[in-house]
C-alpha cells in the first residue's frame, strides 16, 4: 500500500458522522460573507446597503490575480457592510445579507442531469479556467489558494499529471469522503474538465484506505470515463498528514518537491481537492458559482453528528443546533479538523469557502496538558514528515535565535501538528516552531525588500 | 635535593619560553583600538541592553567616538539607560558639549483591566504575547489590547515592567524604567510607547489602542477609547489628533493642563503617575456596575488565586430575546429557561427573566439587550 | 461549568502518550530480568533493587525540594525509578549496602540533578552510577555471587571463594571459554545482577519494540558491531573469543538494549543513532579486547554518550524533498 516515506502518526479516525447522508442545511435569516475567503488579497464588495441580491449574484470581485470573487449564497437584501470574527479570530470586514425567499440567478441550471465532457465538445481549455477563475473557486480542503491560480503554471513548467486529493486525513471530518460516496460521476466530470483545462493525459485519485467503498464506487465508475482520459484511483495507507500537498505528490508518484521556491509542478503535479473537482464540474457544466458546500458537523458530545449541504454564509451555530444543538460540556469549538483547524471564539463564525467541518470537543479534551521538560526521546523528529527536527526548532524559537531557526529550514514546516501530537511531554512545539517560522519568513522578506 | 633543582629548573624554563611565546604573540599579533573607546565604555552602564541602537554597550562606545571624529557631535546617540550624567560624562572624554535630551519612560497604554474587559474565552497555549497574538484578537473582544502573557516583563532588564495579577496589566515602575525600549519591541500590539515626559517623568497619555469603531469599542471594553473628539475639542494646545477612532497625544505640544482627562467620558485619557479618573459617566452596559461591584469584593481572592476571577461572580440580568438553541448553551447550567416560552420568530421575541453568572460581554456577545433587574 | 470556550493553536488532539507511560514501559520490559536475578541471586538481589530505587526516588524528591526549590515533584514520571533499577542491574548482588545509596547519590545528585534534571543530563545517570563504584570499589563491585537457582544461594553467597567469575574476566586472564550457549542465554554465569540472562532481556527488548518505545537503530547496530568485530578477531586469532561469547556475555545486552537507548542520552536523527550504536559496539570490543577492564560496555556508553551533541549537529535527519529528480 503507498504512503509517503517520511516521518507521519496515525491519530484515532473518530469519522463519527462517515454513515450520514448529506443533508440540505436550512437557510440562514441573516448569511455573512467575510471578504478574505481565500489567502491573497481580499475581495472588493460591489454591493451596498440596501441592494437587492439572488442566489449566485456576485457581491464582491476579485481584489487582485491571487484573489477570487464572493458570490451570494442566498438572495435577499444586503444589511450593512460590516466586520465579523471569522475563523482567524480578528474581526474582518464582511457583507451581510438579510434572507429573503430562495430566487437563484436564472444563468445555473439546477437540474441534476449529469453534463460529461462528451455532451460539452466545444469547451477550451482557457474556457475551462476561465469559468472557474469567475466562479470564485478556490482550494476546498482549506487553505483555499485560489484555483485559477494553481492551474496558471509558471512559464516552462510541464504538469504532467492531475492529483485529487481525496485522502481526508484529518480525524472526524467525514465532508470529503460523503461527496464521493453521493457525487461519484460529477467528480469524475470535474477531474476531467481539470485534465483537459491542464492539458494532461492522466490523473490520480489518491484515498485513504478507511473509505473502502469510496474506493469501490470511484474505481467502478473510472470505467466509464476511460475515454475521456486516464484517471486512476489510488488507495493510500492511512496516516496523518498524507492530505498534505508535498506528502500526496510522494505517496501517489513517488517524487519529493524540494524546498520553496520549488512548486508541487516542479515535479510535474498539479494538486486539487475532491470537493473543488465537484465546485469546477458545477462551475463549467451547470454554470453555478461557488456558493455552497459539504460540511461535517461532528464531535462525542454531540447528540447527531452530520454532513451538511451548507450555503456560505450560514452560522456555525445553525448547523450545530441543526445536529441537536450545542453541547453543555463543550470546551471548544474548532473550525476544520483537530490536526489543523482553528479553534474558534464563538459560535456564530460564518460558514466559509473552506470550512470543511465544525468540531465541538468536550473541556477534557480541549484543554491540553501540562508540558514538562523535554526528554530527547526524538519522536517529533520521527514523527516530522518534512525530515525537521522539531524539538530543536521549537528550543530556538524560545531562546529567540531566528539565524539559526532559518539555517535548520523551519521554513519547510508545513505546520501539521505531528509533532506536538506526537510528543510525550505535552511540549507547545508547533506554537514555538510557527512563531519562528513566520520571523523567519518576515526576516528574509525584509532581506528580499532591501536586496 | 639534586631532583628538586632539576624539577624547578624545568619548570622555571618551561614558563619563560611560555612566557616569551605570549609576550611575542600579543606584541605580534596586537589589535590597535583607540583607547577612547575602552574610556567611553567604562563610564557607559554596561547593561547590554540594546536600547541605543547597538547589540551592546561596546558598539555605542565605538560608534559615539567614531561619531565624534567624523561629524564633531553625538548627535542621535544617546544612552536611555545612562541618561543625561551618563552622555554628558562620554561628551567629556570626547571633548564634546553634551546636549540635552528629553527624558523619556515606556507608558502602557491599555487600560484592559479585568472588570473593564472581561474574558470571552480562555486561551490554552504558550504564555507568551506573540504567539497568542497569532491565535485570536485574545481573551477578551479588544483586538487591540494587551494580551496579558507578559513578553514585556521578560524582555525588561531592569525590572521595570510587572504584571499587576488584579488588573493582567503591565505597569511601569517610572524610577526604575530606562526607556531602553526593549518592552515596546516586544509587544506584538504596540501598546507600549517610549513617551517623551516631563522632570517629574509625569505627561499626559490616552491608555487605549483600540480603532474600532466607538460601538465596536464600547462593547469590548469599558475603559476604550471611542474617537468621540471630546479631549480634542477641549485641548487648548492643539496636541490631540483623532485617527482611526484613537485619540493620541503629541507629547511634545502638550502642556499638561489635564482639560482632556476631565474632557474624556471613558476615562482613557490619564497623567502619569497620578491616581486614575474613575468612571463616572453612564456605564456602557447596564450590568456593570453589578460586574465591577463584583470585582471589589472578589478582588483579594483574585490576588491569591488567579483561577477565580472577578467576573466569575454571578450577576443578576434579565434580557428580552429568542435564544438560538446554541445560544441556550452559553447559558445552559447556569439558567433556567423559562421552558416553552421559546419561539424561534425572532419578530416576537420571547422574555426570560434569571439570574446568571453571565459575564456583560456574554450578553453583548449573544446579541442580547440588558437592562438592569 | 465555566461558559469560556477555550482557544489555542492546532493540533487540538494528542496521542495521549507521556513521559511516564515510557518509563513505566521500560520498567515493564526490565521485569522479566528482575524475575530472573531475583530467581537466580535470591534475597540480595531484592535487597539491592529495593535500595537502589528508593535511594534514587529519595535523592530526586530532596533535591527537587530542598536544593532546587521546584514546587513540581518530578518523582511520578518514573524515570528515578528506572534510574534505581538500572543502577542495580548494574551492580553484584552482594554489594554492600552503603555502597548502593552512594552510587544512588552519585547518580541521581551529581550526574542528573545538577545538569538540571531529567532531559537535560549529558550521561547515563544509572551507567555513571555504576562507573562511579566500579572505580572507587573495584574489588566490592567484580566479586560475582555464583547464580544459583531460587534461595538456595543465600548461604553460599556469603562464602568466600564461592564467587563466580564472569566469562569476560576468564577472557581476559587468557582462560578459554568453553561457557554453554544455553547456559549463557538464560544466566548461569557470574554477572551483576540483571544482566546474566539473555533470554529475558531480548523479551524486554521485544516489548518495547512492540509498544514504540524504542526504535529497533541502537540496539541492533550495537548488537551487529560487536558480532562482526568479535567475529573478524577471532577468524584472525581462533585465541579470541567467539562472537557468541561477547554477545551472551557482560553488560552487553542490558547495556544495549537498555542503556544506550536512553532517551536523553543518545541522538536523535536515525543515522546518528545508528553511527552511536556502531561506535559503542566497537569501543566496547576495543576496551574488553585490549583494555584494562574486562568490561567495556558501560565506558563505550558513557563515551559515546558526551559524543551525542556532536552527532546531534552533524546527523541531521533526511529533509523532504532532498531526494528528488528522477
Amino acid at each position: 500500500m503507498k504512503t509517503f516515506r517520511i516521518g507521519g502518526v496515525h491519530p484515532a479516525e473518530n469519522k463519527l458522522s462517515a454513515a450520514e447522508p448529506i443533508k440540505v442545511a436550512e437557510l440562514p435569516k441573516v448569511a455573512v460573507f467575510p471578504l478574505s475567503q481565500h489567502i491573497g488579497a481580499p475581495a472588493k464588495a460591489i454591493v451596498q446597503k440596501g441592494d437587492k441580491v439572488k442566489v449566485g449574484t456576485m457581491i464582491a470581485e476579485a481584489g487582485g490575480f491571487v484573489s477570487a470573487p464572493i458570490f451570494s449564497s442566498v438572495s435577499g437584501t444586503v444589511l450593512k457592510v460590516d466586520t465579523v470574527i471569522d475563523a482567524s479570530g480578528y474581526a474582518k470586514p464582511a457583507i451581510y445579507i438579510t434572507v429573503e425567499g430562495d430566487e437563484w440567478e436564472a444563468g445555473i441550471d439546477r437540474s441534476k442531469d449529469l453534463v460529461t465532457l462528451k455532451d460539452r465538445r466545444e469547451l477550451t481549455s482557457d474556457e475551462i479556467k476561465e469559468k472557474i477563475k469567475n466562479a470564485g473557486i478556490v482550494g476546498m480542503g482549506g487553505a483555499c489558494f485560489p484555483t485559477h491560480v494553481k492551474l496558471s503554471p509558471p512559464p516552462g513548467s510541464k504538469p504532467e499529471w492531475i492529483i485529487i486529493n481525496a485522502v481526508e486525513c484529518e480525524p472526524y471530518l467525514t465532508a470529503d469522503h460523503r461527496l464521493m460516496l453521493e457525487h461519484a460521476d460529477e467528480i469524475l466530470v470535474g477531474v476531467t474538465l481539470l485534465m483537459k483545462a491542464m492539458n494532461v493525459g492522466k490523473a490520480y485519485i489518491g484515498i485513504e484506505n478507511n473509505k473502502p467503498d469510496a474506493i469501490e464506487l470511484m474505481k467502478s465508475k473510472t470505467m466509464k470515463f476511460i475515454h475521456e482520459g486516464d484517471i486512476e484511483i489510488v488507495p493510500l495507507k492511512v496516516k496523518y498528514p498524507q492530505g498534505g500537498e508535498k506528502q500526496l505528490i510522494d505517496a501517489v508518484v513517488g517524487r519529493q518537491v524540494p524546498a520553496p521556491p520549488a512548486l508541487p509542478v516542479s515535479v510535474g503535479a498539479i494538486l486539487q481537492n475532491v470537493g473543488t473537482a465537484f465546485a469546477v464540474y458545477e462551475a463549467v457544466m451547470k454554470n453555478k458559482p461557488l456558493f455552497e458546500r459539504i460540511v461535517t458537523v461532528t464531535g462525542k458530545s454531540l447528540a447527531h453528528p452530520s454532513n451538511f449541504l451548507v450555503r456560505m454564509g450560514t452560522p456555525m451555530s445553525q448547523l450545530i443546533d441543526a445536529c441537536g444543538g450545542m453541547p453543555e460540556d463543550t470546551g471548544k469549538l474548532i473550525g476544520g479538523g483537530p490536526m489543523m483547524g482553528k479553534a474558534l471564539i464563538n459560535a456564530e463564525v460564518p460558514i466559509c469557502k473552506g470550512s470543511s467541518g465544525v468540531l465541538l470537543m468536550n473541556e477534557q479534551e480541549a484543554k491540553r496538558a501540562e508540558a514538562q521538560p523535554c526528554i530527547r526521546c526524538a519522536k517529533c523528529v520521527s514523527a516530522c514528515p518534512m525530515g525537521l527536527e522539531p524539538f530543536l526548532l521549537s528550543k530556538l524559537a524560545e531562546v529567540h535565535d531566528w539565524e539559526r531557526l532559518e539555517k535548520e529550514d523551519v521554513v519547510s514546516c508545513i505546520e501539521c501538528g505531528s509533532c506536538q501530537f506526537t510528543c510525550p511531554s505535552h511540549r507547545p512545539l508547533l506554537d514555538y516552531v510557527r512563531l519562528g517560522k513566520s520571523t523567519v519568513l518576515g526576516i528574509i522578506h525584509a532581506r528580499k525588500a532591501k536586496a | 635535593m639534586n631532583e628538586i633543582l632539576i624539577a624547578v629548573i624545568v619548570l622555571g624554563a618551561v614558563g619563560l619560553i611560555a612566557a616569551l611565546v605570549l609576550w611575542g604573540t600579543a606584541k605580534k599579533f596586537a589589535v590597535k583600538e583607540d583607547p577612547r573607546i575602552g574610556q567611553v565604555n567604562e563610564v557607559l552602564p554596561g547593561a547590554n541592553c540594546g536600547g541605543c541602537g547597538f547589540p551592546g554597550c561596546g558598539g555605542m562606545a565605538a560608534a559615539c567616538v567614531k561619531a565624534a571624529d567624523e561629524a564633531g557631535e553625538l548627535g542621535s546617540l544617546f544612552c536611555p539607560v545612562g541618561g543625561q550624567p551618563c552622555m554628558e560624562k562620554v561628551a567629556a572624554i570626547l571633548g564634546l558639549q553634551a546636549v540635552a535630551a528629553a527624558p523619556k519612560v515606556a507608558v502602557v497604554r491599555c487600560n484592559g483591566t479585568c472588570e473593564n474587559r472581561p474574558r470571552l474565552v480562555s486561551y490554552d497555549g504558550v504564555q507568551t504575547c506573540r504567539i497568542a497574538n497569532t491565535t485570536c484578537m485574545g481573551e477578551t473582544a479588544c483586538a487591540y489590547g494587551c494580551l496579558g502573557c507578559g513578553d514585556c516583563v521578560a524582555a525588561c532588564q531592569f525590572d521595570a515592567i510587572r504584571i499587576n495579577p488584579e488588573t493582567g496589566l503591565p505597569e511601569v515602575d517610572r524610577a526604575k524604567c530606562t526607556a531602553c525600549g526593549a518592552c515596546a519591541k516586544a509587544c506584538p500590539r504596540n501598546i507600549i510607547e517610549i513617551r517623551q515626559v516631563d522632570d517629574q517623568k509625569q505627561g499626559m497619555v490616552v491608555t487605549c489602542m483600540n480603532k474600532d469603531k466607538g460601538a465596536a469599542a464600547n462593547k469590548a471594553c469599558a475603559a476604550s477609547c471611542i474617537g468621540c473628539s471630546k479631549c480634542k475639542q477641549v485641548c487648548g494646545a492643539d496636541a490631540i489628533t483623532i485617527e482611526n477612532n484613537l485619540s493620541y497625544i503629541d507629547a511634545e505640544k502638550c502642556i499638561s493642563c489635564r482639560a482632556c482627562e476631565e474632557a474624556c467620558p471613558k476615562a482613557c485619557i490619564i497623567m502619569l503617575g497620578e491616581p486614575r479618573k474613575k468612571i463616572e459617566k453612564k456605564q456602557p452596559v447596564a450590568a456593570k456596575p453589578a460586574a465591577a461591584k463584583a470585582a471589589t469584593e472578589e478582588a483579594p481572592k483574585a490576588v491569591a488565586n488567579t483561577n477565580t476571577r472577578p467576573y466569575d461572580k454571578p450577576i443578576e440580568v434579565k434580557f428580552d430575546a429568542a435564544l438560538l438553541p446554541s445560544q441556550q448553551y452559553m447559558l445552559a447550567g447556569t439558567v433556567d429557561l423559562v421552558q416553552g416560552e421559546k419561539s424561534s420568530d425572532s419578530a416576537t421575541p420571547a422574555t426570560y427573566d434569571y439570574e446568571a453568572p453571565l459575564m456583560p460581554s456574554q450578553q453583548i456577545l449573544l446579541g442580547l439587550k440588558t437592562k438592569k433587574a | 461549568m465555566s461558559n469560556k470556550l477555550t482557544v489555542s493553536l492546532s493540533p487540538h488532539v494528542h496521542s495521549g502518550d507521556s513521559v511516564s507511560k515510557n518509563m513505566y514501559g521500560v520498567l515493564i520490559a526490565l521485569l522479566p530480568a528482575m524475575i530472573c536475578s531475583f530467581v537466580f541471586f535470591g534475597i540480595g538481589a531484592i535487597l539491592v533493587t529495593a535500595v537502589s530505587v528508593a535511594s534514587c526516588v529519595f535523592f530526586e524528591w530532596a533535591i527537587n525540594k530542598y536544593l532546587l526549590k521546584n514546587p513540581q515533584s518530578t518523582i511520578c514520571d518514573g524515570s528515578a525509578i528506572l534510574t534505581g533499577v538500572l543502577l542495580a542491574f548494574n551492580v553484584p548482588s552482594n554489594l554492600p549496602l552503603w555502597i548502593v545509596i552512594l552510587g544512588a547519590l552519585f547518580a541521581i545528585g551529581v550526574v542528573k540533578m545538577t545538569f538540571g534534571g531529567l532531559g537535560c543530563n549529558l550521561f547515563n545517570p544509572a551507567l555513571a552510577g555504576r562507573a562511579f563504584l566500579l572505580i572507587s570499589f573495584p574489588v566490592q563491585m567484580t566479586t560475582w555471587p555464583n547464580p544459583g537457582l531460587g534461595f538456595m544461594t543465600i548461604a553460599d553467597a556469603s562464602i568466600e571463594g564461592q564467587t563466580g567469575a564472569t566469562p569476560l574476566a576468564l577472557m581476559k586472564q587468557g582462560q578459554a571459554v568453553d561457557m554453554d550457549f544455553w547456559d549463557m542465554l538464560i544466566g548461569k554465569m557470574g554477572g551483576s545482577l540483571g544482566e546474566v540472562c539473555a533470554l529475558a532481556l531480548l523479551l524486554g527488548f521485544v516489548y518495547m519494540l512492540v509498544r514504540k518505545i524504542i526504535t529497533w537503530h541502537i540496539p541492533v547496530s550495537i548488537l551487529a558491531t560487536v558480532a562482526v568485530c568479535a567475529a573478524l578477531l577471532h577468524w584472525a586469532n581462533p585465541a579470541y573469543a567467539t562472537p557468541t561469547t561477547h554477545l551472551f556475555s557482560g553488560g552487553l545486552m542490558l547495556g544495549a538494549i537498555f542503556m544506550a537507548t536512553d532517551y536523553v542520552t543518545s541522538p536523535m536523527s536515525k543515522k546518528g543513532q545508528i553511527i552511536y550504536g556502531v561506535a559503542i559496539g566497537f569501543l566496547t570490543i576495543v576496551i574488553r579486547t585490549w583494555g584494562a577492564y574486562p568490561e567495556g560496555m558501560s565506558f563505550a556508553i558513557l563515551i559515546m554518550n558526551a559524543f551525542v551533541p556532536l552527532i546531534n549537529t552533524y546527523c541531521k535527519p533526511k529533509r523532504f524533498g532532498e531526494v528528488v529528480k528522477k
